[in-house]
């Protein structure tokens, strides 16, 4: 049987990206951030170890466009390209995917009432992208397999938090199913406050973000209760995002131990970092 | 034509915001459809060489070609239908990074709205 053996929590704010491809990380604007990652890649690689991670994180408009919106679109192949967002690919190779897993976790929540639209094209973008060389290695090639799973985030209306809960616990379930003696982790990403239009843009609000991070450890309850518009007007409203959270959140135990924890908010976006595993 | 004609958009309450739901996504179709096209390098190429060109394939109003003629994006934003994740990519395409976008969202130079950050060289 798999079993989910970490959970985390990660913005993906595009702008790590060229700064990571550039080696930036001892820059004093930039090293609060990269240093954050360091603890947390190093438990994933010596401690955790988990053969599979399951992705959730939202496509900006670089690949889903406005034709078709699915509320939660899942990836089934063995390989992922990166995505063009308007400025080319980043020096990375393609991402590793774990098709039997995807396609187990597919028909198990389908049957459970997630109806999850079912992807064998897909291409990934910085929502994926920018965590994944932060957590795991990729030299030569990466060191993990990964599930991605895509939310709408991006044209209301959205799943609501409580669904996004829902459906963590729909994969944990689902997970836990799989025949092969698997070790999984599960990674929500998005935000945390940040605003990118109107004259409101570039809100943070660096005491919704701690209070965020209290809670997803401790009371997701409370997170799950939000409607979108509460978390758009107090952190944003491409905060929206934190919702991703809690699908991961949803998919460990109802108590967990927080390995790690980072915050840092240098220009527009509010960047977390959390590293949960189980209490059984 | 598509049907934008004296289309209300929606206000949710939140000063300075313009959620990206069914009213402007409906009104900026064919504007953000255009946008997405630009995650094709030769797309960028063609419209870097004939802008109205490029404008003319798409069934974009008078107002969505003003603004995009105009670079402005508080108007792409706020009353064209436009998503911020789409328009970015014809900032890109045209020179102007979000942050440029977003420092003229403001109403500032971008000098003035690096300013207003905690630590500037995190860009």
């Amino acid at each position: 049987m798999a079993r989910i053996v970490a959970g985390l929590g990660s913005s993906h704010v595009p702008s790590i990206g060229p700064a990571y491809d550039a080696g930036r990380h001892e820059e004093p604007d930039w090293k609060p951030l990269f240093d954050g990652y360091k603890p947390v890649k190093q438990w994933l690689a010596d401690t955790v170890r988990p053969d599979a991670l399951v992705f959730v994180y939202n496509d900006h408009g670089s690949d889903f466009a406005l034709d078709r919106v699915p509320t939660f679109a899942i990836g089934v192949r063995e390989e992922y390209r990166q995505a063009d967002e308007g400025f080319g690919e980043r020096p990375l190779p393609p991402v590793k995917g774990h098709a039997d897993l995807a396609w187990f976790i597919a028909k198990e929540l389908i049957y459970r009432e997630f109806d999850l639209t079912v992807c064998q094209e897909m291409k990934v973008d910085h929502g994926l992208m920018v965590p994944l060389p932060l957590l795991f290695s990729h030299e030569p090639d990466w060191d993990i397999r990964v599930v991605p799973l895509v939310v709408n985030v991006i044209q209301h209306p959205l799943p609501t938090a409580r669904r996004c809960f829902r459906l963590g616990e729909g994969i944990r379930q689902a997970v836990e199913a799989y025949p092969e003696d698997l070790k999984v982790a599960i990674i929500g990403t998005g935000g945390m406050s940040h605003q990118l239009h109107g004259e409101r843009f570039g809100h943070l609000d660096q005491d919704f973000d701690a209070q965020w991070l209290d809670l997803i450890e401790k009371d997701p309850e409370r997170l799950a209760n939000m409607s979108h518009r509460e978390i758009m007007a107090a952190a944003g409203a491409e905060a929206v995002e934190l919702i991703m959270w809690l699908v991961m959140r949803g998919a460990m135990a109802r108590k967990v131990r927080r390995l790690h924890r980072n915050y840092y908010a240098p220009m527009t976006t509010g960047m977390g970092l959390i590293a949960l595993e189980n209490v059984e | 034509m598509q049907d934008t004609k004296s289309r209300e958009v929606s206000d949710w309450g939140i000063p300075g915001t313009y959620v990206f739901d069914h009213t402007r996504s409906r009104l900026g179709y064919e504007l953000n459809k255009l946008c997405y096209t630009l995650t094709d390098p030769k797309n960028r190429e063609l419209y870097r060489r004939d802008e109205e060109a490029y404008l003319a394939r798409f069934k974009l109003s008078d107002d969505q070609k003003d603004a995009i003629r105009r670079r402005d994006w508080l108007a792409l934003t706020k009353r064209c239908g436009g998503n911020i994740y789409y328009v970015y990519k014809l900032g890109a395409t045209v020179g102007q990074g979000l942050y440029h976008l977003g420092a003229q969202m403001r109403g500032q130079s971008y000098e003035e709205f690096l300013g207003t950050r905690g630590a500037k060289g995190a860009r």
